[in-house]
Order: structure tokens, then sequence, then C-alpha cells
């Protein structure tokens, strides 16, 4: 025994893995998962009609406005009143400003409302969840003490409190849904990838020499990044009903200021002799939010085939 | 579970502590004061500084913080400045009548009907009634609560001239406002119902239900409706939820002597004392739904035991 292991020397022990990164490469091509997604969203009926008219609204929105001479501000009190026509296309209301003008004005301010909600909750609510759960333990344990608080309250009344605090506008509407719209993104992207945590991949990623930010960003936010999606979508349509209700109730965006909120409720006082002050903004309102609304519902059973139907 | 009961209502201590005095502070930043500005300021400095003092604002926001809070321990909640020194907690009291009413007949027929439709949405699916629930559940979800009570009052009180259109009367004013806040409450409920009756009924225990020869009635009560009932109860606490917010908007628009219309005024009056007390209610009222709700979970599936982990 002694002689045969004089034999051997250090030259016939070599590491074989001389590359980590290579020996992880065996992990499939993400993309494969997400074509399968959208072919499955395009099969989906509602939500492709969803999407070609939340694409029609989305250019009339930034179009619309240009293809009349007339400003959503500026008021002309001989044309007060007037009901839609060749000239005014819906209209105008009761200082005389032009209708169609004022309500893709509206429009771009519910989606850009929309899309500042959706990322400010996307590096908030993603950025707290998954710090939460990838440093676990204390710091875990403290951020959902915050949660845990933060999801006792009522957003609305935040909401409201945080508008009369600041001036009311659309920066302050935005912010103040986020300082309370994100914890459900938080807490969802910390369980996920908690449950991502156990599983096997993840360990033999490391046992395969994978770094802690390789593993964060190949393993943990690819497999999390189906949930975000369709939280986020569901964020859209919440974020537009929020800003519309505090404009609504007259806590939201003021006068000359045109939103689809400030609009309808224009055209509530109105309505007994000019519904179409009403009527129009009300479709649009709608017809985002059951766009959006499918479209978060068909994407949901397109990425995630096994929450179908809940 | 005694135990979970009691860090809960720890948690929902600890709350409403910071809900109180994030308010009391928010609120002092409110540009304005509870008074008419003009002509107090036509009042001699003396009078103005008594005014001030009588109210307690003359001291600094700290010592009227803590006036604040050990009043509210002993369940003063102040006066309000606005309806000549009325106490808050009278005002709510007075006005707290028709919101409950509004607010309990919403839920109460709104997750009835809800049931029944999801319940028959999924005995007959992919049948006119289902594709009916669908659409509801998606118009339910989509139509902000204002827009639909402006359709309401304008087909239904305007044109049609049947029902109220505003004002709090008789019986039939609650028609249309318990409408309103109930669309949404039916649209989640049938919509929730249905999906979690389909996956009931594809289980085994249905099929033995069947097989021993139970009737329609049995099944649907006994084995169906207990288990798809879960689910359901989780969205009652959003719904919940929805209806308080709902309440500001509908009680405004249809003029309801309520809290919803009565938070919605002070916060235009700078009524300091009556915004906390209203946000002290709603918020209140929301964290106990949410106990309540957590708690039902048990009552009605033994199976979760609520004390162990959550995730």
């Amino acid at each position: 025994m002694g002689m045969e292991k004089a034999h051997l020397t250090e030259e016939f022990f070599a590491p074989i893995a001389t590359d980590p990164k290579g020996m992880e490469s065996v992990a499939r091509d993400p993309s494969i998962g997400w074509r399968a997604s959208w072919r499955r969203l395009k099969k989906n009926r509602g939500a492709v009609i969803s999407l070609a008219v939340l694409t029609v609204i989305i250019l009339l929105a930034i179009f619309g406005p240009m293809m009349t001479p007339y400003d959503y501000a500026q008021a002309d009190y001989e044309e007060s009143f007037k009901t839609p026509s060749g000239d005014h296309w819906f209209g105008t209301d009761k200082f005389g400003r032009d209708q169609w003008a004022r309500i893709w004005e509206g429009t771009r301010i519910s989606l850009y409302i929309a899309l500042l909600a959706a990322a400010l909750d996307l590096v908030i609510g993603v950025m707290f969840g998954a710090i939460s759960a990838v440093c676990g333990g204390k710091v875990d344990m403290v951020m959902q003490r915050i949660i845990d608080i933060l999801v006792g309250i009522p957003h609305l009344i935040v909401v409201i409190l945080l508008i009369l605090f600041m001036k009311p506008g659309i920066l302050t509407i935005s912010v103040a849904m986020v300082i309370t719209g994100w914890v459900n993104m938080a807490r969802l992207v910390r369980s996920q990838i908690f449950k991502l945590k156990a599983e096997e991949f993840v360990l033999a990623s490391r046992a395969l020499g994978a770094g802690f930010f390789r593993t964060i960003f190949k393993h943990y936010i690819p497999n999390t990044a189906g949930l975000i999606l369709i939280n986020l979508m569901f964020t859209i349509p919440s974020a537009i009903f929020t800003e519309a209700f505090l404009s609504f109730i007259g806590l939201g965006l003021q006068e000359p200021l045109a939103s689809l909120g400030v609009l309808i409720n224009d055209g509530y006082h109105a309505m007994q002799s000019h519904y179409y002050l009403l009527f129009f903004p009300a479709v649009v309102i709608v017809a985002l939010m059951i766009c959006f609304n499918l479209l978060a519902d068909g994407l949901r059973d397109a990425i995630d085939p096994k929450m179908k139907n809940k | 579970m005694k135990k979970y009961v009691l860090i809960r209502l720890f948690n929902i201590v600890v709350t409403l502590f910071i809900i109180a005095t994030l308010t009391f502070f928010l609120m002092k930043q409110l540009p304005g004061s509870p008074f008419d500005e003009e002509k107090l300021s036509a009042l001699p400095e003396d009078v103005r500084t008594a005014i001030y003092e009588q109210y307690g604002l003359n001291d600094p926001v700290w010592k009227q913080y803590i006036k604040y809070m050990e009043n509210l321990v002993k369940g003063d909640l102040g006066k309000s400045f606005y309806y000549k020194d009325k106490p808050v907690a009278q005002i709510i009291s007075e006005r707290i009548g028709p919101s409950a009413l509004l607010g309990i007949q919403a839920i109460v027929i709104g997750t009835a009907i809800g049931l029944i439709l999801g319940i028959v949405a999924a005995f007959r699916h992919n049948s006119f009634w289902d594709y009916t629930t669908m659409i509801l559940a998606v118009l339910g979800v989509s139509i902000p609560n204002f827009v639909f009570a402006a359709l309401l009052q304008y087909f239904v009180g305007l044109k049609l001239g049947v029902l109220p259109i505003a004002y709090w009367e008789s019986y039939k004013s609650t028609v249309l406002p318990t409408l309103a806040l109930m669309f949404g409450v039916v649209s989640v409920v049938a919509r929730f119902m249905r999906n979690e009756m389909l996956d009931v009924l594809n289980q085994d225990y249905m099929t033995t239900a069947l097989a021993k020869g139970l009737s329609l009635r049995a099944i649907i009560l006994n084995h169906a409706l207990r288990n798809a009932l879960i689910p359901v109860i989780t969205v009652l606490g959003p719904v919940i939820v929805s209806l308080i917010t709902g309440s500001l908007v509908i009680e405004s628009i249809f003029s309801i002597p309520g809290i919803g219309s009565l938070f919605v005024e002070s916060i235009k009056v700078n009524d300091y004392s009556m915004i906390m007390g209203v946000t002290l209610l709603f918020s209140t009222l929301f964290v106990f739904v949410v106990l309540i709700i957590d708690l039902l979970y048990g009552v009605i599936d033994p199976r979760i035991r609520i004390a162990g982990n959550k995730e």
C-alpha cells in the first residue's frame, strides 16, 4: 500500500471543472417559457381584442389632441354646451372647451399615472420583497413587521391624507399610491423567492459554483418574473381607478387640467341636460379598465397555466 | 390559537396607534385652519388668542398630540370644529345609521346574489348563465363605482323615474345606492364562487356523493359549498374595504347623511378632530374585519390551523 501511494504525486490531480460558469450553463434558454406564454396569450380572444383596443386608445391619447385645432384648456364662452358636431366631435363643456381634446388629454394623464405607478411598484415592491427574502433572518423579520402594519392601514385613507398634505397633482397621486401600493408586490416576491430558496435547482446551481449574484439574476429573478408581470398588470387598472376616484371627489387633479375623473365629475353635474359630457369620458375609462383587466387575466393564464381560473 | 389572537390584537393596537399618530401630524400640515380666517383676522388680537386658547391651538404641536392621545385612550374623540362644538363621537353615532344600513344591505344581498350566480354558472358550465356571470364579473371589476352610480341615477332615476335619485327619505331611497355599492361585491363573489365551484365539482368526493345517490341539494350544501367557501371568504376582506371606499363617493353622489360623506366634507372644511375620528373609525373597522376573516378560515376549514406557518 505504501508503495502505491508514493506513485500518486500531485500532477495526477487536476480540478476538472475549471469553469464553474460553463458547468452551470446547462440551464435551458429561459426565453422558451416566454415564447410558450406568448403563444397561449395569442389564443385568448379577450386578451387579443383588449390589446388591439388598448393600442387604439393609446394612439388616440398621443395623437387625439393634435387632431382638432382646439386646445384642451382654451375656453370659449360663445361655444359653451355645444352638442357633438363636425366642428367639436364630442361637443363642448360649460366653458366651451373642446371635449374631444379634453378627453384624450385626460386619457394621457390616466395612462401616465398607470405607467408611473407600475414602474414605482416594480422598483420598490420587487426590491423590498427580494431583499427581505434573500437576506432572511432578522432583516426579514423587521421588514415583515413593517409590512404587517402597512397592510393594516386602509390604502385610500393614506392616499387621501397624503394628498391633503402635499399639493394635489399627478406626482402627488402617484407617490401616494406607491407608498401603500407596493406592499402586495413585496409580499408576493418574498414568498416566491422563499419557495425558490428550497428548490433543488437553486441548490444545484450553488453546488456547481454559481455565486450570490448569479443565483439572484439567473434563478430567483427569472423565476419570479411571471408573477411580477401578472401583479403589475393588475396594478395598472387600480391606479387608473384611484386617480379617477380622487379627481371625482375633488381631491385629485384640479381644473383646468383634464383627467378622466375630473371630466366625469363635470359631466355628472351636467348630465340632466348634456348627457354626452358624462357619456364619452365614462366610455373611455370603462374601456381602459376592461381592457387592462382582461389583458391581466389573459397574461396570468398564459404565464402560469396552473393559476388558470383562480 | 389564543396566542395567535393575542399577537394579532397587539399588532392591531400598534397599527391603530401609528395611524392615529400619522393622521394627527399630517392633519396639522393641512393648509388653512378650521376657522374662517377672514372673519377671524377682523377680531381683536386678544379675542383671537382666546379662541385659539379654547381649542388648544396655541400649544406646541407635540403638546396637542399628547393631549389628543390621552383623551383618545379615555375614548374621547374631541369636539368638532365645524359643527358648533358637538362631540365628534356624537356626530359619528348620528350619521353611522345610513352608512351601516347601506353597507350591510350591500354586503349581505351582494354576497347572496354572487354566491347563487357563481353556483349556477359552475353547474351550468359554458351555458348562457355562465357567460352572463363572467361578463358581469369583468364589468363589475372594471366599471368605476361612481360611473355606475351616475348611470343608475341617469337611467333609473331620471329616465324611468321609478326610484328616488338622491336624499335619505324613505326606504326606497336606499335602493339605488345599495345597488351601486353592491355591483362590485356581486361580481367579485360570483367570479370566485364559480371558479372554486368548478374546482370542487371535479373532485373525487363529488363523484362519490353523486354515486351514493345524494340529492342535488345535499351535494351543493354539504359538499360543494363548504369546500368552495374558503377562498370566497378570503375575498370578502378586500370587498368590505372597497365598500368603505365606495361609501365615500356613493354617499356624496346620492346625498346620504352617512359617514362616507361626512369624511369628504370634513376634509374640505379642515375639521381636524372629525377627520381624526372618522379615519380611526375606518381603520378600526378595517383591522377587525381582517382579523375576523382570518379567524373564520379555521371555522370553515378545520384543516387550516391559523397559528401554523402561513408561508
